[in-house]
């Protein structure tokens, strides 16, 4: 990549195989959203199953709920919520060329998701301890109906699944931010920064369903 | 790297050394690694077809004993469906010739293009590295609840084929934005070539079917592992979800492997017809509804499976429905052939054996669409005979148009044209005699996958096999021909256009220069125009 352009204020060369800095911005967004549409395709299976295991049995999935914690799980969907919204706003600094304010609310936007991760690791522990645990492993006896394993199953599944897009979206952030801190994006090239913004929303999307589906049908 | 230059240099010549093609992010030169991959496990998949065939050759045991056998099929299965077959048309010819025929320099992502093929190097080996422990012996299609069971390294196959499809979304996805965002001035989407609208179409079902494989793979990962009971009946699961699952995804694959055959075709038959391509807009659309139905049919692999009946006729009907684009396709093939002046070279040939043996593939698709036909047919070596014919009778032989057709472009040397037409006649009588045999036999009520047989249906399989070695000696020669003439091949001129092709990947240097265009084309008018007095 030695003969793109340079765009002003920044390092960022243009690939060679674009005509300018905005195709190359177009096709970045275009390719995120696709990427989105596989992401919610990849749960779109479990949400199948869950479907169809809640139609087969829903007093099962009634009483199973109850074992979920409604306030964990409440808390941990306005903290989410909050990362989310610092997510935004550091696109929106970055893009207004105030990289130093940008990297505060990505900073608390990782803040948010390591209390998320933190809160979901006391849940699981205590479903552990419980023995409530998916299929095979379960040994909790005070739910009598028999399907009741494939309720946990769903929700280790589903819920493991979403935790581990949320340490991969940590890790992401982590990135735009070393580079941010090194003075790498500005209104004219902030495509990262913004891609990683929106599979961050998806993520929150994600659990947005996730958290009334498990936790709030008993 | 001056792009600007008058003495041009070709991408293979550009860098040299064996690093710079693994850290290359060329197109050209990433085809050509998936190609060289895919190629080899096809020939390894190649291997335990003709080791399967000849224990077939007479009742009991021939050659192998019975668990042998079983891991032997599923490899062969497996390796040609998710390292041969679904890869080697878009993931190499069409990253290799996509770019190049919309006019732009590369794919949109070429780093993402790099990664995706790493990532199926990866998913590849675990899928090797699970054959060279325990193997696998549920068939490609992992069945449950026999799948939870087998003593053999299923997750290790099921994680590989989750990673590898990784990679076919991440290629999809580059593909899909580099079709929209990629495209030269003036080449609109009713002036790409027919092979780029079968891309397309193919990245799209790539796209949006292969997360549901990827899910299925993990969930029967989890079943394994933690037992998690969803598609285990012990459990209060259910085995049929798994098959629904497993099909959402392979039968839109069905079309992965065989749309981008479809688009060399439509490539291959005007230029060796001379003609316009007949019914463009027929073609380019079809494309896309073949795509679109693919996602509604998936229930014509379960008509014995304990699906509903309503469900059964609906599926039934539904996969009818694939027949008219379908038959829109070939039937505007045949008439741009009509009073072309048809030229018989090897590419040709492979073209009009695909017009054949799809045909046969196709039509013997409708008889088990039909329900009450299924019945009698499902599970028979009339069903294994109907997809050979789909998949190698067109994919393969779409893939070998395009391989000799794209040959000195690609590599700017000619295949051997008798050499080419000796390998493509031993491979047109030996498939036909392989596998035209097993619509009989399957007919007659042999059933699929079986280790033994009765001894009535004898004859029919010695057949087969000798058909199979046909085969084998075609691709053999081919093998050699073509490796042969990388080294000693004729060199074609630099602006080579042997075929007198229109399309843009004719009008620059074979091979192709560095970063394809020293300047970015201007496209003025549509791809086919023969018999039109410009360019
Ligand atoms: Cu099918």
């Amino acid at each position: 990549m030695t003969h793109g352009e340079v765009t002003a204020g920044t390092t960022h060369v243009v690939p060679h195989h674009f005509d300018s800095p905005e195709q190359a911005f177009e096709a970045s967004k275009l390719g995120i959203w696709l990427f989105l549409v596989t992401e919610i395709l990849l749960f779109g299976g479990l949400f199948v199953v869950y479907i169809i295991f809640r139609a087969l049995y829903p007093e099962m999935f009634h009483e199973a709920s109850h074992h979920l914690n409604k306030v964990l799980g409440g808390i941990n969907t306005v903290v989410l919520i909050c990362s989310s919204l610092t997510m935004a706003l550091a696109v929106d600094r970055t893009r207004q060329n105030d990289s130093p304010k940008a990297n505060q609310y990505m900073l608390m936007t990782l803040f948010f998701a390591a209390c998320f991760m933190i809160i979901k690791y006391v849940e699981y522990s205590h479903k552990f301890h419980e023995g409530l645990l998916p299929g095979a492993n379960f040994t909790f006896e005070a739910i009598q109906h028999p399907k009741t394993p494939l309720f946990f199953s769903l929700y280790f599944m589903m819920t493991g699944l979403h935790g581990i897009h949320v340490l991969a979206g940590m890790g992401l952030i982590t990135w735009v931010l070393w580079r941010s801190n090194k003075g790498q994006f500005s209104s004219a090239y902030y495509t990262p920064v913004e891609l990683v913004g929106i599979y961050w929303h998806l993520v929150d999307l994600i659990w947005i369903y996730l958290f009334p589906l498990l936790y709030l049908i008993g | 790297m001056s792009s600007h230059a008058t003495t041009y240099v070709s991408f293979l010549e550009a860098e040299k050394g064996f690093k710079s093609w693994l850290t290359t992010l060329d197109h050209k030169r990433i085809g050509l690694m998936y190609m060289a991959t895919s190629m080899i496990f096809f020939m390894i998949g190649g291997i335990f077809a003709t080791l399967v065939r000849l224990e077939l050759m007479f009742p009991g045991q021939t050659i192998m004993s019975a668990g042998t056998y079983n891991k032997f099929f599923t490899y062969h299965g497996a390796i040609m469906i998710f390292m041969f077959i679904i890869p080697i048309i878009p993931a190499a010819l069409g990253n290799f010739f996509l770019p190049i025929m919309i006019g732009a320099k590369d794919v949109a992502f070429p780093r993402l293009n790099l990664a995706s093929y790493y990532i199926f190097i990866a998913g590849a080996s675990f899928a090797v590295l699970a054959l060279m422990l325990k193997g696998a012996d549920t068939g490609w299609t992992f069945y449950t609840p026999y799948s939870i069971r087998s003593g053999t390294s299923v997750v290790l196959v099921a994680l590989g084929v989750f990673i590898m499809g990784f990679s076919g979304i991440l290629t999809g996805l580059n593909f899909m934005t580099t079709v929209h965002k990629l495209r030269a001035p003036g080449m609109t989407f009713h002036r790409m070539p027919l092979f780029v609208w079968a891309i397309y179409a193919t990245a799209i079902i790539q796209v949006l079917a292969t997360p549901v494989i990827g899910i299925t793979t993990l969930l029967l990962i989890m079943e394994r592992v933690l037992g998690i009971g969803f598609f285990d009946p012990a459990l209060g699961g259910d085995p049929v979800l798994f098959q629904h699952f497993f099909w959402f995804y392979s039968h839109p694959a069905v079309y992965i492997m065989i749309l981008p055959a479809m688009g060399i075709i439509s490539e291959v038959i005007p230029v060796f017809s001379r003609k316009h391509i007949f019914g463009y807009h027929a073609i380019a659309y079809s494309s896309l509804a073949i795509a679109f139905i693919s996602f509604v049919v998936w229930g014509h692999h379960m008509f014995v499976s304990s699906q509903s009946d309503l469900a059964n006729m609906l599926f039934s009907f539904l996969t009818m429905f694939v027949a008219v684009p379908t038959a829109i396709k070939v039937f505007n093939w045949t008439a741009t052939m009509y009073k072309g002046s048809i030229s018989l070279k090897t590419p040709m040939l492979y073209a009009l054996s695909f017009l054949f043996m799809f045909t046969i593939g196709g039509l013997t698709g409708l008889f088990l669409a039909a329900l009450s036909v299924d019945v009698h047919l499902h599970d028979t070596y009339f069903v294994v005979a109907h997809f050979h014919y789909v998949m190698m009778g067109g994919t393969v032989m779409g893939l070998l148009a395009g391989l000799h057709y794209w040959w000195p472009k690609m590599f700017g040397k000619m295949y051997p044209e008798i050499a080419g037409k000796i390998s493509w006649a031993l491979i047109f009588i030996g498939f036909n005699l392989t596998f035209l045999t097993q619509f009989f036999v399957g007919y007659l009520g042999m059933p699929r996958r079986y280790y033994d047989y009765p001894v009535q249906y004898t004859s029919w399989n010695i057949a087969s096999t000798i058909g199979s070695w046909f085969l084998f000696a075609g691709f053999l020669l081919m093998l050699i021909y073509f490796v042969k003439s990388l080294f000693f091949g004729k060199r074609v001129a630099e602006a080579a256009n042997p075929w007198g092709g229109k399309t843009l990947e004719w009008q620059i240097p074979s091979p192709p220069p560095m970063h394809n265009f020293a300047e970015t084309p201007h496209v003025t008018g549509r791809p086919y125009e023969y018999g039109v007095a410009k360019l």
